[in-house]
Parts: C-alpha cells; structure tokens; sequence
C-alpha cells in the first residue's frame, strides 16, 4: 500500500470558503496564518510576580502581565484558591468564586471597621440620588421595613 | 489618589488609594480626564461576574494624559492626551497578530476565555480601571491612541468602547442590503449598534427593549423603529409577524445576563446564578432570526452555562457571531466617521458627574433614573 500525499488544493472548489467577500459567516479577522505558530511567538518580557495570582489551570504560564488590585485573602481566598484548582468547564470553578464573592462581601465590611470606617450604606448605594429623582421608591421602603420592624418587635413581644 | 472602590452588589465609594506604578516596562501611567460607567459595569455592581473582589477599582472606559511611562514604551510620550481601549492587548500573541485585540493571550491569568480586561474583575485579569484620577496601563505602545487634536474628548471616550462594541455588534451581524436587522437591548451599546447598522444598508431596523424612555432616545438617536417588549405579548411572535412570518434577516443581542421578560431565565440565570445570567434577549434572537439567519452577540454572559436553545441554532442553521469589540482593529475606520461626522458618539452622554459622586452615578445608572442612557465621570485632577 502507497502511503501518498493527497494535494487537497487540486480538488475543483478548494479553499473557496476562505474567501472573506463570500459570506458572513466567514471570521473577520486579519489571517494571517499565525494560529499555527500556537503559543511559540515572541513575548514581552514577563511582569514580575509580586503578589499572588491565581492562575487558569487551563494555561501552562503566567500571561506577562496581570493585574495586582486585589490579591486573595481571608476564607474567600481559600476558597478561591481551591475554585482555582477546576478548570473553566467545571461549576467547581465559578460557583465556588460567587460563594468567595459573597463571602467577602463581609470580610469587607470587618476590614473597614478594624479600620475605624463604619461603612455608610446608604451613601455607598447611591440613594441619595434615588430620593432626588424617585423618592416615592425609598418612601415605600421604608414603610416596609417599618412595617417589618414592628410586626417583629410584637411578634417577640408576646412570646415573651 | 481619589479611585472608586467596590464594597459588594449595590455598594461602591470613592476614597483614597495608592497611586498605580509602573509594574512593567511597556506600561504607562495616565491621569483620567473622563471615564463613563458602562451597562456592562452594571453586571459587576448588581454580583453578576464571579471574582469581583471586595477592593477592586472599575472603569473600562477612559481617556487620559500620558504622566509617565515605562522603559520600553515608544510610542507614547508624557503629555499625550489618549484614548485606552478597553481590552488590555499585547500586540504579539498570534490573536492579536490577526486583529483579535480582544482576544488577547497575554494579558489574563485567571481565564483563558476572554483577555484582559481594565477594571473587570479578577476573571478578566484583576487589572485596576479608570474610574480613578490615574490609571496603570499595560502594553502602552499597543492599545492608548492619541486623540486627534479635532476631537472632541466626549467623542473620544467613547471610542474606548461603546462606538467599536456598537458597530462590530452590527458588523458581525453580516448584515446585507436590505435586511431586515433586530437589535435586543437599547442601552448605550444597543442604540450605537442601532446607529452603525444602517452603514451596512438594510431596510429597517428595529429595536426591542423594555424600558420607554430608552427607546424614545433609540428613535431619535438611531433613526430606527422601536418596540417596547412589555407591550407585546409575544415579541418572538410579533417579530416574524412584522417579517411577512419569514424571521429577521440578523439579530443582534446586546442584553447580555441580565435581561428581563421570562421568569425562568431570571429564576435560574439572575436569582440562582445558576447559568450565565438571564438569556433571555439570546433566545429571543435565536428564536425570531430567519432560517440561515446570522445572530450576533456583544452582551456580556458570566459564568459559562447557559439554557440557550441551541437544539434551534442547530435546525435552523443559524450562524452565531459573538465577541468582544478588537477596539484596535476598528478605531481608523471610526476615527474616521467621526471626524467626518458621519457619527455623533457624544450625543449618547446624558450625564456629566463629578468621580467623588460615582455612588449616585451608579444608582442612577443602575436604577434607569432621570432619564439616564450614558453616564462621564470627571476627575476633579482633569487637564
Ligand atoms: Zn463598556
Ligand atoms: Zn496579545
């Protein structure tokens, strides 16, 4: 048995797909025939790694340059860490980073009282500019709540 | 330096923080002149984006002057007033080589399916943003473009992002002359996307959202007709009514996760975050695209599940063309709109706010208050 090359370009109609003017399906990128050099290109020299990054298992190096804003800590960096360790197919991946987002929504708020900042909830969520333009919304809000408090306060009242 | 801080969904402040160094010898600090808050921040401050971390500085949307820069920048020289796309890019990665610049392998650890990205969480590469008085940015000699001297700096920020979003959305849509072209969302993106298609040449363009005075200005702005979806009882049904029953030629999603208008979609995709947000606006595109029909999507998705009806995509032969905007790629052609006046970017801005108010900014924003479709911060440090 022969093992030949086929010449694929020899078959009527080869490559006529490629032709970006023909359909829109057609990816509008500038080829260039690069793909294939795969990962082998020239870099940039790397950043150096000063703070921990947590790194898509789904690479085999750090990307040179990364952002530094914030590096993981406290228990959402622990589970972080561990979201870390699935790749970007797995729910082991995200949903544990949206638990790390909720959690550290609290480590937040511990971090600014250690620091003498009582955070000010009202002004952070920007209600003020509810009440200008919608105060009927904080109106009912609070009547809500209200509302709330004391079925609550009557509720513990009488158990009493 | 005065930056905005995010505390957790719904909560974000400004306050002191350290000033951004140079990390990188192609880096370059600029010092912001304007930075808008984008409908897709809106994703990071209602928790949509997994990774967001209590801390993080946001702002994908900037313009600048150039204080300093790094050994190796040479494109860039201090003083430079410039444009930054949003997508951080390399310029050497074999993406970016063919022009994918929001594609870029080089610029983001913690995912390799979207590059990255300034202030964008940490799955978009834990970069700082421009919602602050100065702003690291990588690779400088490849993304910042200085602005010509004949721009207006409210036409030029919007370059960084909404204009080239808006009008890939549309190009990407493959749209032909007479198409008939749906646009799902009539934020800032949706109502540009709106404005870009007629380059294409179609027929009509319509534009589906839910909220009245958004698509008031859509109307005006984008010289397309309008439908708000609350109004109808089907919009799937209305949109192959209103095409002789035959599906619009493309559709164009730019919702992204956090549509409205179906109960289970916002159960398991905004309430449970179960999938990638609500995909809604995706289905609708899916489902009132003609058969071979080209869906094209910018509206940002989360985390990477989805209940989209790909069983249709597969049926009808649908092709689907989605990615962030390559800023880089486009922004001679749009530079050139704008100059020409073709294109009006800062028509879209309805809110100037200085950046120690970004809370109110936000809820405004957020909260679709007095009217808001685009919202510029100005640091009280601008030139
Ligand atoms: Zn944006
Ligand atoms: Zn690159």
């Amino acid at each position: 048995m022969r093992n030949e090359a086929i010449d694929y370009k020899a078959i009527p109609g080869w490559g006529m797909d490629a032709d970006p003017e023909n359909e829109p399906t057609y990816p509008m990128k500038n080829y260039t025939g690069d793909d294939h050099n795969r990962i082998n290109y020239e870099r940039s020299p790397q950043q150096p790694i000063t703070v921990e990054i947590l790194q898509s298992n789904e690479r085999p190096k750090p990307p040179v340059v990364f952002g530094t804003s914030v590096p993981p800590s406290g228990l959402s960096g622990i589970i972080r860490r561990y979201a870390f360790t699935h790749s970007e197919d797995r729910y082991r991946h995200w949903l544990p980073l949206i638990l790390a987002d909720r959690i550290n929504v609290f480590e937040g708020i511990i971090d600014d009282v250690k620091k003498g900042h009582i955070p000010n909830v009202f002004a952070e969520k920007g209600l003020k500019a509810t009440w200008k333009h919608n105060p009927q919304k904080i109106v009912s809000q609070i009547l809500v709540a209200s509302v709330v408090a004391l079925t609550l306060f009557s509720v513990l009242k009488k158990k009493k | 330096m005065l930056a905005m801080n995010y505390r957790g969904p719904y909560r974000v402040r400004t306050e002191q923080r350290p000033m951004p160094e140079i990390l990188h010898p192609e880096d370059a600090i600029v010092r912001v002149t304007r930075t808008c808050i984008c409908g897709s921040d809106l994703h990071l401050y209602h928790g949509m984006v997994p990774d967001t971390r209590v801390g993080s500085t946001f702002g994908h949307e900037f313009t600048g002057i150039v204080e300093e820069v790094g050994p190796m920048v040479q494109n860039l020289k201090v003083g430079d007033h410039v444009l930054v796309p949003f997508n951080i890019a390399c310029g050497k990665c074999n993406f970016c080589k063919q022009g994918l610049y929001g594609n870029c392998h080089e610029s983001n650890p913690m995912a390799t399916a979207v590059g990255g990205i300034f202030g964008y969480s940490h799955t978009a590469g834990g970069f700082d943003g421009g919602q602050a008085e100065y702003v690291r940015v990588p690779y400088a000699d490849v993304g910042p473009t200085v602005i010509p001297p004949d721009m207006d700096p409210d036409d030029a920020v919007l370059l960084t992002d909404v204009v080239p979003t808006g009008y890939q959305a549309a190009e990407m849509g493959g749209i032909k002359e007479g198409d008939t072209v749906v646009i799902f969302g009539a934020g800032p993106i949706g109502i540009m996307a709106a404005r870009c298609a007629w380059f294409f040449g179609p027929s009509r363009v319509i534009v589906i959202d839910h909220v009245d005075y958004r698509l008031e200005f859509a109307k005006n702005y984008a010289k397309c007709e309008v439908y708000n979806f609350k109004s109808l009882e089907d919009p799937v049904l209305f949109l192959k009514k209103t095409t002789d029953w035959y599906g619009a030629d493309v559709c164009i999603d730019c919702v992204g996760c956090e549509a409205e208008g179906n109960a289970l979609q916002t159960f398991t995709g905004r309430k449970a975050l179960l999938q990638a947000g609500a995909g809604t606006a995706l289905q609708w595109a899916i489902n009132s695209v003609k058969k071979g029909g080209i869906v094209s999507i910018v509206g940002v998705y989360g985390p990477p599940f989805n209940l989209i009806p790909i069983g249709n995509v597969v049926n009808k032969g649908i092709t689907i063309r989605a990615n962030q905007a390559s800023v880089k790629r486009l922004l001679p052609k749009l530079i050139d709109h704008v100059q020409s006046g073709r294109l009006n970017p800062k028509g879209l801005i309805t809110h100037r706010i200085p950046l120690e108010e970004i809370s109110e900014a936000y809820n405004i924003f957020s909260s679709k208050l007095d009217n808001c479709i685009k919202t510029v911060l100005i640091p009280s440090t601008k030139a």
